[in-house]
């Protein structure tokens, strides 16, 4: 017993697990630093809402309100964690984008834009195809399948632009989604989508199911009375387990991470890297676009077009999932419904509290930037580890950069597990 | 005219500055790809200082005695602490990338996601609202700027060209960052120090053996990046975001780093580079203004073409030349590549 444990210890995976966990832990915790600090400097807020602050951070998904006398009601919330699935749906298919890019070499910064992409393709389908030509489910599936392509033909004008004239990605996808920006915001201000008949609104699409189209539950709002949740969760993950099979079982995917690795040695090899190049951001732009098509079409959320003054969150959360996720795309489930889960409790948080949903995306950040050391991490725990006697200590030390598959399914249990602790 | 070239230096003074800050991290061997938020953290800062000093009714103060020195030192003093900020801000990535040795992409873009939300979630906490304007009921913009009522001359009065453009209606602190260019520049190519410095970002390891230690050349090259990023973010919120400052600074740090690439790494090109942007820009934000010649004929509004096409304009010009002149480029050898006195 005491041996397997060990092994445990000593698999690759699993060191990249507790790596993301010790970053998660310090993110929290700062978060919460920070909200006793902003707490005691501000003579508007109380103890009392200081340590509502502190609580929430830790354990906000699990509030049901407040109670009469001011304090939070704890609680299984089905609203809350039906509206986590919800809005984890759109950011584990930007972290998948992002996660597949990284594994081949590339970053992914384009998300943001290649998701404004897929949600114009999906939501002009899906709305501008008449509903009663053709059964909502047929438009939905190419309304879907619009939107991905969309997203793979803008990611893979960055990759081109690497492949063939040698721009560096991260900036031509920087630029791309600028011109995203505008381009989408352009194309609706001219087109037929505008919700005109609630004159209270301006600038926003109609929903899909203005149209008839919209997500099927799935059976997911049983579970989850009152929440937002649909099928929609479940595309995302089958589709990210597609994209584990797509990368460690097929041979394009060995064929992309070959080039992620050593593009010379690849093409020394007979790959030809710049159609994997092409390709793997093709791929990585589908995916992001994928995320905003199962979003947009569920029907109750309704898109706000003037998207060139700031880009879309999704996209940048899905760097965030993808880095924490160490790009695995099993990973990236979870770490997407953790994120998702820090929104939620943000909201929570400036709907109870004094404090406001930003300190979620400080706490993300922070998160980022620990994990960014994670290397550094994994490597202390290696030489911790140097102290039980070992012989096979030393050949575990090496930043190995593919995860080994078979400590996979273990990681991922205990990231489930950590992320509801957290 | 006139306008064309106040607004297009109102884009590229701030895109050459922060442009230099990408240069003197890259120079040393770092990507700093979180220029963008250091922007964003030293316009905050900027912002909070004159916002706390008006909270004690400071400006006002100066501003009805007619005081315009104080009012300049004042906006010095607000520009020092945003720089001060932005290089602390900085050493944050200086920190992962130089002794962690971690990703510097992803080093940087933490501190991009760090930036925004730690300013909104500030912003929200201290004005109620996403931006802090820097003086809620007056004219900040009056505090700042230099107007033929500053020396007591009556509007009427014609300065001429040369005086109208670069004179009137402008920002002393404008200039203050063009000398600051300047003086680095030619401290980063003409000094010994800035030899060392630059030596560190094409082989460390050979400046490792003749005694310079690349630590430190490294953390000082970031941390005047910062510095510098910072300076700009504080220029970006009180000339083109009017005196205020929220979470974003619109994709202008990125659009430095462009400038940067384009500018080859090197401050005169760079300077061309930002002159460029800084037009397209110009032409984005204000093309229904812009009256070449005077005689009343707007000629780009009356194109009719939407705004968004110009808006995106400037990107799009990015990509294209990025797209002509990216073979021709050469960034510095060992930047992105963390230093290890051991290998080779």
């Amino acid at each position: 017993m005491k041996n397997t444990l060990l092994d445990l210890y000593h698999k690759d995976g699993t060191k990249k697990l507790l790596a993301s966990l010790i970053s998660i832990l310090m993110g929290l915790l700062l978060g919460a630093v920070l909200i006793v600090i902003v707490g005691l400097s501000k003579p508007t807020i109380g103890n009392k809402d200081i340590i509502k602050g502190v609580q929430m951070i830790f354990a906000g998904i699990l509030t049901k309100g407040l109670t009469p006398d001011g304090g939070l009601a704890w609680g299984y919330n089905a609203q809350n964690l039906g509206n986590m699935l919800f809005r984890a749906t759109p950011i584990i298919m930007t972290g998948l984008s992002v996660a597949v890019a990284y594994k081949t070499g590339l970053f992914n910064i384009g998300a943001p834009g290649q998701y404004l992409m897929g949600t114009m393709a999906s939501l002009s389908i899906a709305l501008g195809i008449p509903g009663d030509s053709m059964p909502s489910w047929v438009i939905w599936l190419l309304a879907f399948l619009g939107g991905c392509l969309a997203g793979a033909l803008w990611g893979a004008i960055p990759g081109m632009l690497k492949a063939f004239l040698n721009i560096n990605e991260v900036l031509a996808c920087i630029m791309a989604n600028w011109i995203a920006a505008y381009l989408v915001s352009w194309y609706f201000s001219e087109s037929s989508f505008r919700n005109v008949t609630e004159g209270t609104k301006t600038a926003y699409i109609y929903m899909t199911s203005y149209n008839g189209v919209a997500t099927s539950k799935m059976g997911l709002d049983k579970l989850f009375p009152g929440s937002q949740v649909n099928g929609g969760f479940l595309v995302a993950v089958l589709i990210a387990v597609a994209m584990y099979i797509l990368l460690n079982k097929t041979t394009l995917g060995y064929q992309l991470k070959a080039c992620g690795s050593n593009r010379h040695a690849a093409r020394y090899a007979g790959i030809n890297d710049k159609r994997n190049i092409v390709l793997s951001m093709a791929i990585a732009g589908a995916l992001a676009a994928g995320g905003a098509s199962l979003y947009w079409l569920s029907g109750n959320t309704e898109f706000y077009w003037n998207t060139y003054q700031s880009l879309p969150g999704e996209g940048f959360d899905g760097i965030s999932v993808a880095l924490l996720a160490s790009s695995n795309p099993i990973g990236a489930v979870f770490t997407g419904v953790f994120l998702s889960m820090l929104k939620v409790v943000g909201s929570q948080l400036a709907g109870f509290t004094a404090y406001n949903e930003y300190i979620t995306d400080v706490i993300i950040g922070c998160i980022v930037y620990f994990s960014a050391f994670s290397l550094m991490i994994r490597m202390l725990l290696t030489s911790r580890k140097k102290k039980v006697p070992q012989a096979a200590a030393a050949d575990q030390a090496g930043p190995v950069p593919a995860p080994d598959p078979s400590g996979d399914p273990v990681e991922n249990e205990q990231e489930q597990e950590g992320g509801d602790e957290a | 005219m006139t306008f064309l070239i106040q607004e297009t230096m109102k884009f590229a003074v701030p895109l050459m500055i922060v442009a230099l800050a990408g240069v003197f991290a890259e120079r040393s061997g770092i990507i700093n790809l979180a220029l963008e938020g250091i922007m964003i953290m030293g316009a905050f800062i900027g912002a909070l200082v004159v916002y706390s000093l008006q909270e004690l009714t400071v400006f006002t103060q100066a501003a009805a005695q007619g005081n315009w020195l104080t009012l300049q030192g004042l906006s010095l003093l607000a520009l020092l602490i945003a720089m001060i900020g932005g290089a602390v801000f900085s050493l944050l990535l200086s920190f992962a990338s130089i002794n962690l040795k971690a990703d510097q992409t992803i080093g940087g873009t933490a501190l991009n996601l760090m930036a925004p939300a730690l300013v909104l979630f500030l912003v929200r906490m201290i004005a109620g609202q996403n931006t802090l304007r820097m003086s809620p009921p007056a004219d900040a913009a009056s505090w700042f700027m230099i107007r033929k009522s500053t020396f007591g001359v009556d509007k009427s009065v014609d300065w001429g060209f040369f005086g109208e453009t670069f004179i009137n209606k402008t920002y002393p602190i404008t200039y203050l960052c063009i000398l600051v260019f300047i003086v680095l520049s030619v401290l980063l190519y003409k000094t010994r120090l800035g030899l060392r410095l630059r030596s560190c970002g094409e082989n460390p390891q050979a400046a490792d053996s003749l005694g310079i230690n690349v630590y430190k050349m490294r953390y000082l090259g970031t941390t005047i990046s910062g510095a510098l990023a910072g300076m700009g973010g504080f220029l970006y919120a009180l000339t083109v975001d009017g005196c205020s400052a929220g979470g974003s600074v619109a994709g202008m740090g990125f659009l430095a780093l462009a400038v940067m690439i384009f500018g080859n790494w090197k401050p005169l090109n760079i300077t061309l580079a930002a002159l460029l942007f800084g037009l397209f820009k110009c032409i984005a934000a204000g093309y229904s203004y812009i009256d070449l010649n005077g005689d009343g004929v707007f000629a780009l509004a009356d194109l009719g073409l939407s705004s968004y096409v110009y808006g995106m304009l400037p990107y799009i010009v990015t990509l294209i030349v990025l797209a002509f002149t990216s073979r021709n480029s050469r960034a510095p050898k060992a930047e992105g590549i963390p230093y290890d006195k051991g290998s080779r």
